[in-house]
């Protein structure tokens, strides 16, 4: 309650005057963001949605990243993750981001063999 | 023990009143509570990717599902999703907004703030409330096949969707709805489609411009069969569906249905408790409770749980609409 709040983002190429102006601000760049999304989503660029980087569309790489970069300012400006300690907000952020990675990595090797056994395999399913 | 030398640091460490991590109790736990209800929603995300990369080549197109705008006919994919998501991200300003003015104790902002914040936030579930039905009602009906999978039709023409009401035959049928109120015992049959099978087959048979659409993607978008292999496949079909329910769906894949009652469900659950919690606060405000406190500080706590509902949204929207 009592400490100061950091009004630079950006990595302090962004300063703002008061937290209020800070708040607008995240707002105004999370808006864009979201239209930027959006707009991609139903535009779907053919260069995006046909070139694939790691088995995934390049298209559907900017929507994670940029999601991504949505929840950062959410949770650092928002939740004022910014302002609190750094073993705090360490052990909030890295806890998850390590055992999601971890459950995403196997689930989704894991769905891709079964449906090479769909696919490849003696298993008649649509009819 | 008794040789202990007690200095001034020493008595403030073992003296009680600590904050660990600068965060005061309540805040921490807080803290705690989102990041294991953040592994939940992960679980459930995680589920949904793992359920989509095992039907990769069928899965329904998210663009083609929610196309619907409330009082505007016509297809408008994702505005409606983009303007609930902006409504959410307004109702975290005026959140943030709310815990900065509890800050400088400034009690009229506050009550002002949150206001808006639960106004934003009933204007979210409403919604959801609307998309979920508009969801269950569905749109144009399809065939389910003997292996479940989802048989739709689209005009030869124009390769625009065909509803079964824009091609089905009338054929008199002596098959009626069984209600509650003509049984012996209280229980009703299950309710008839709009129309039968046998309608939706014939309907087909004697328009030559219907063609089947299968769940197959190719390129990003689904086969289309030609006029031989639509009559043919007609052999296959089961029944008629019409929305979407845990059990049949319309769209395509039985499981893109009920993830999507799941993890939206799960999240207006939480956008519905969140508001509670939020009038609670609300309330409290107004009567002072955190004037006499001489802090806001739970403002700031429903705060950090309201900006996480919000996070949890967008990363919904992500997976469930736009990848």
């Amino acid at each position: 309650m009592a400490h100061e709040h950091k009004l630079a983002i950006f990595r302090g190429r962004l300063k703002f005057k008061s937290n209020i102006q800070k708040i607008w601000g995240v707002l105004i760049f999370l808006t864009l963001i979201t239209i930027v999304e959006v707009v991609l989503g139903i535009v779907k660029p053919t260069s995006l949605t046909h070139s694939y980087f790691l088995g995934m569309k390049v298209l559907n790489w900017i929507f994670i990243i940029l999601t991504v970069v949505k929840a950062y300012y959410i949770a650092w400006d928002f939740m004022h993750l910014r302002d609190e300690n750094s073993s705090l907000r360490r052990s909030i952020v890295w806890t998850p981001i390590f055992l999601v990675a971890y459950l995403i990595f196997i689930l989704l090797f894991e769905a891709d063999y079964i449906y090479q056994v769909y696919r490849d395999g003696f298993v008649t399913w649509n009819f | 023990m008794d040789s202990t030398v007690t200095t001034d640091t020493e008595e403030n460490v073992w003296g009680g009143g600590n904050q660990p991590l600068g965060a005061s109790y309540g805040k921490m736990m807080m803290w705690f509570f989102i990041v294991s209800d953040a592994l939940t929603f992960s679980g459930f995300l995680a589920a949904y990717g793992f359920s989509r990369f095992k039907f990769i080549e069928t899965w329904p197109i998210a663009d083609e599902v929610f196309t619907h705008v409330p009082f505007f006919h016509g297809n408008y994919p994702m505005y409606y999703v983009a303007f609930m998501t902006f409504v959410l991200i307004m109702s975290s300003v005026t959140m943030v907004l709310a815990v900065d003015a509890g800050h400088k104790l400034q009690k009229t902002k506050v009550i002002w703030y949150m206001f808006l914040t639960i106004i934003g936030g009933a204007i979210f579930v409403g919604s959801q409330a609307w998309e979920w039905a508009t969801f269950i009602k569905g749109d144009y009906g399809a065939l389910e096949t003997k292996g479940g999978r989802i048989l739709q039709f689209v005009s030869a023409d124009s390769g625009e969707r065909l509803a079964l009401r824009d091609f089905s035959e009338t054929i008199p049928d002596d098959r009626v709805d069984h209600e509650k109120k003509n049984g012996v015992w209280y229980y009703q049959g299950e309710s008839l489609p709009s129309y039968s099978l046998n309608e939706v087959l014939e309907g087909v048979k004697s328009n030559s411009n219907v063609l089947i659409r299968t769940e197959y993607l190719k390129d990003g978008h689904k086969t289309v069969l030609t006029r031989e292999e639509t009559l043919e496949k007609l052999n296959d079909a089961s029944m008629v569906v019409e929305g979407a329910n845990l059990v049949q769906n319309e769209y395509g894949s039985r499981l893109f249905a009920d993830f999507f009652f799941f993890i939206t469900g799960f999240h207006g659950f939480h956008v519905f408790s969140g508001v509670v919690i939020n009038c609670i606060i609300f309330f409290n405000v107004i009567l002072g409770t955190y004037e006499r406190r001489g802090h806001y500080e739970m403002v700031e706590k429903v705060g950090l749980y309201w900006h996480f509902v919000d996070l949890v949204w967008v990363f919904v929207f992500t997976f469930f609409y736009l990848v």
